[in-house]
């Protein structure tokens, strides 16, 4: 063309690349909104400052709670004043798992209240409460409870402190969650004020899953596993002589209760819970390595956890003096661990190195019996390989076999498992009776972690206990 | 009964958004605009669906008839809006025409349902604003002279800002309106189109480096004045827009990126100056633990996104009130609860469909004074949309804009239909210079063709 023309070309580069930027700056903004739908608004919109809540509740009666096998674990009661009353037919029984929805909420009542409060009942049902003047039903919560098995381990528990949580390892699903001391949600409005004041026993704590605890003897897993870890090859080479304590730079740790376990293996040390060869061990042991095993089994760390929970502790470091590392090697020190987190790593050793995400709810329901949406398991971490597994799976067998758990032995099933006797005072002789493990060993079903606070040492009191809900498991099956 | 209904008509209205949307998208892929007219008809049909249907919710939830009425107004308004565009302005852009009716008629329909009082009086305004813009094209087509009042539209705008700044009320801790007469008005809406003419007319007089060093100390005051009445979000959009248009005209890249990085430090002063900039900041890092306080307004309008899921609560079923200033700032949170996330991406994609059909216009318009305030005036309302949709739904942090065409406010919207019909009358004005080059260059093609040999020394 013309050179005159040419001086006007119009240029419209810098204009398509501002237009560019622009719209890839509106579908981020829009991306954003997507991300939040998708991920973060479960969390963000089932909050007390959410006015949506009451304005659903207005329109829909809250849906109720069962168990696995559908019984009533929680329900609505609609009185003749029309008054709405929340009602739990198990009274203690569920207590913290399931948890109460007036005075605040708690439980699986917090974590699925705004599925509760929504209704995804059918057309035909709405337009027939629409004109009988009626409020939808919410949806139903139906879990991964059982009842007989709750009930075994609450009765078996007793008059105790303490903490049943049972689970499946290829899963993740709690099959059972026992927190005592425990109340009845049903009087929860009344009882209140006598439950918040007193500070002492917190009744209201999930302890399964808030309770922290010094892990005592279940930790030498832990120990044990950092060990494999840095001598994989000498393990079958290790002796020690125990003469009922170890001592090194002036300090000294003893067996439970002074005991002599002599000449012993790896193995015996880990199934006789040999404090004095542990210290041994732990004192050998690369503290940067043991940081960063307790990293893969998730202490500090977050939980994809749907329920409150508090986080585990390990706080060993390379500045640490020798008497902390051989305390921490034995479950002692600053360590300390939730029930549900120890059933986690327990879990983890059964389903060959992988810890699945415990979780509770199994599937949403509409009032009509629809699945509105279905929890499928998922897995939380790797927390060690298929061959570190293996090899803590023919420790914690030895324990049942030859050891501190050999109340365990003898049975129709093989079972696996670590007990523990954890000091939490200064008198030595009160101890938190721990256990974990699973059965059967060879093709694990089943997970149960047992702590009976104050009670003892784990293999005469948190024993007998997991014992009893094993036997509830393999008797009905 | 009613109730299972407008439960139900909000899938319906999902429907007819999307496929609008969907339409918006085909009509900006082709070049010849005029192939399209069933398009626009399938658009106009999709917008009165919706409206239709908005409003049947309405009246069916609120048991109230007196809304059929409301709703046969705007009904006439935005017939008489498409029809008369048409017919005065054959060569109207109809796209931009068909995205301002469907934003308008969402707004009418959100804030009908927050507040009837209200929507009465942004009705009224806004038939006013279409009855003043009507005339606009025609302005921006005869009065040839506005392009040599560059200076008077800078020395106005900043004069209207600084009144402001010194004698305005008070609201939500930035100075932006005064009233005259009892009507609150809000002038930096309109200084941002005299700003625009401003720029366009310095730069179009040269691009030499001492031109782009006065404009950008008179672009500088504009801004400090904007920062100094704490309204940052007119200040963002002011400072957005001259860096763009400075970048297309000068077409040197390092006057963006310098532009940026001036603009990075002045923020990053201005948080440690400023305490209700932290607070701002505060607001949207972590606003779950400030629930109660500084966070409250966005968390308010995530519990409304969220609780409303995709398809949304239904007209009336949600709680859009609860958020502060919702009719306002978070209009996008109280659309998003109650007609649903689709619905309101798809109000995004409308909004950005607008700022592409704009600059499209900018694309083809040959003389630079034009050129300039087409872009000027897409990248102020992009920005506009951007910020306050960016900040309430914690992209960004808030500014407090409001969203152009949707959000109440009388400044805002007359200010936003003038800016719409400015870029109608450019779309016109191309025309006519489409029409002028062609004529041109056929009398030119005629002129030469005896003595091909000279076409090019000319």
């Amino acid at each position: 063309m013309r050179p005159k023309t040419k001086n006007n070309e119009i240029h419209n580069g810098e204009i398509m690349f501002v237009c560019v930027c622009m719209v890839v700056l509106m579908l981020a903004v829009i991306w954003n909104i997507v991300d939040f739908m998708l991920h973060d608004k479960e969390e963000a919109i089932n909050n007390s400052f959410n006015p949506r809540q009451e304005l659903l509740a207005s329109q829909n009666i809250r849906g109720s709670i069962y168990s696995a096998d559908g019984e009533v674990l929680a329900k609505t009661r609609v009185l003749e004043d029309g008054t709405e009353q929340r009602y739990y037919p198990y009274q203690n029984l569920f207590a913290h798992v399931v948890g109460y929805s007036t005075k605040g909420k708690t439980g699986i009542e917090f974590s699925e209240n705004m599925k509760m409060l929504t209704s995804h009942a059918s057309l035909s049902n709405k337009i027939q409460n629409e004109l009988n003047a009626e409020k939808n039903i919410g949806d139903s919560v139906i879990t991964t409870l059982d009842v007989s098995l709750q009930q075994v381990a609450y009765d078996t528990l007793g008059v105790y402190s303490g903490v049943i949580v049972v689970t499946q390892p290829s899963t993740g699903k709690i099959l059972a969650m026992v927190s005592k001391p425990d109340y009845d949600p049903n009087e929860i409005a009344t009882i209140w004020e006598d439950l918040v004041e007193d500070d002492s026993s917190s009744v209201l704590l999930n302890r399964a899953t808030q309770g922290l605890y010094p892990p005592g003897s279940t930790f030498k897993i832990v120990t044990a596993l950092e060990y494999y870890r840095q001598n994989q090859k000498d393990v079958s080479g290790y002796y020690y002589s125990c003469g009922g304590s170890f001592s090194k730079d002036g300090n000294t740790i003893r067996c439970y209760h002074g005991q002599n376990h002599g000449s012993v293996d790896f193995t015996r040390s880990f199934a006789k819970s040999c404090n004095s060869s542990f210290a041994n061990i732990g004192t050998s042991l690369d503290i940067v390595s043991f940081q960063n095993t307790c990293r893969d089994l998730l202490f500090n760390s977050e939980l994809k956890l749907e329920l409150p929970y508090k986080q585990s502790r390990f706080m060993l470091t390379t500045s640490d003096v020798t008497d902390t590392v051989m305390q921490t090697s034995i479950g002692q020190g600053k360590t300390q661990i939730t029930p549900m987190h120890l059933n986690m790593i327990t879990a983890a050793i059964a389903n060959q190195g992988v810890c699945m995400t415990p979780y509770v709810v199994d599937r949403i329901e509409s009032a009509t019996g629809s699945v509105v949406k279905r929890n499928s398991p998922s897995q939380e971490t790797v927390m060690m390989t298929e061959e570190e597994a293996a090899f803590m799976t023919k420790l914690m067998t030895e324990v049942v076999l030859s050891g501190t758990a050999s109340k365990l032995d003898g049975l129709s099933y093989t079972a696996a498992g670590k007990t523990g006797s954890a000091e939490f005072s200064e008198n030595k002789l009160d101890s938190h009776a721990w256990f974990t493990g699973f059965a059967p060993a060879e093709n694990p079903q089943v997970c149960v972690t047992v702590i009976v606070e104050s009670a003892g040492s784990g293999g005469d009191y948190a024993v007998p206990i997991a014992k009893r809900v094993f036997d509830e498991f393999f008797g009905k099956n | 009964m009613a109730h299972v209904i407008s439960d139900l008509s909000k899938y319906v209205i999902v429907f007819f958004m999307a496929l609008y949307t969907i339409l918006c998208f085909f009509c900006v892929r082709d070049k010849e605009e005029d192939d399209h007219g069933w398009i626009y008809a399938l658009q106009i049909i999709c917008m009165f669906m919706v409206h239709f249907l908005g409003f049947a919710a309405i009246c069916l939830e609120t048991g109230d008839i007196s809304y059929i009425i409301f709703y046969g107004f705007q009904q006439i308004l935005l017939f008489a809006t498409i029809a008369l565009y048409r017919v005065i302005y054959p060569a109207v852009n109809k796209l931009i025409i068909n995205n301002m009716c469907m934003l308008l008629t969402i707004s009418f329909m959100i804030l009908t349902r927050i507040s009837y009082e209200k929507s009465i009086k942004q009705f009224l305004i806004v038939t006013a604003s279409l009855i003043v813009g009507l005339f606009i094209p025609y302005f921006i087509k005869r009065l040839r002279f506005l392009k040599h009042l560059t200076w008077i539209y800078g020395m106005v705008g900043a004069f209207l800002l600084i009144v402001v700044a010194v004698l305005g009320a008070v609201t939500h801790g930035a100075k932006l309106s005064y009233s005259i007469a009892g009507i609150s008005f809000q002038p930096s809406e309109f200084v941002k189109i005299l700003f625009v003419f401003f720029i366009a007319g310095m730069l179009k007089e040269s691009k030499s480096f001492g031109q782009v060093v006065i404009t950008t100390v008179a672009a500088a005051v504009h801004i400090l004045i904007l920062v100094f009445s704490k309204d940052l979000g007119s200040a963002l959009i002011f400072f957005v827009t001259y860096l763009v248009m400075l970048y297309i005209a000068t077409r040197k890249i390092y006057y963006l990126l310098a532009g940026g990085l001036a603009g990075a430090i002045a923020a990053y002063v201005a948080y440690y100056l400023f305490s209700h900039i932290q607070i701002r900041i505060i607001a949207w890092q972590d606003p779950w633990n400030h629930i109660n306080d500084e966070g409250y307004q966005i968390t308010q309008s995530l519990f409304a996104i969220g609780t409303g899921g995709w398809y949304g609560m239904g007209i009336y079923q949600g709680n859009p009130t609860a958020i502060p200033y919702v009719e306002q700032d978070f209009i996008f949170s109280a659309i998003a609860e109650e007609l649903g996330v689709i619905f309101a991406i798809c109000m995004i994609l409308v909004c950005v469909s607008c700022f592409i059909s704009i600059m499209t216009i900018a694309m083809r318009l040959k003389e630079e004074f034009y050129r300039y305030i087409a872009i000027g005036i897409g990248m102020i309302y992009m920005t506009q949309v951007f910020l306050t949709i960016g900040g309430g739904t914690r992209f960004i942090p808030l500014t407090g804009v409001t969203l152009p065409l949707i959000s109440y406010g009388g400044s805002s919207v007359l200010a936003t239909i003038i800016m719409f019909c400015i870029v109608q009358g450019l779309y016109c004005v191309r025309e006519q210079e489409g029409i002028r080059h062609a004529k041109k260059a056929k009398r030119r093609k005629k002129a030469v063709r005896p003595v091909r040999e000279t076409e090019d020394e000319e």
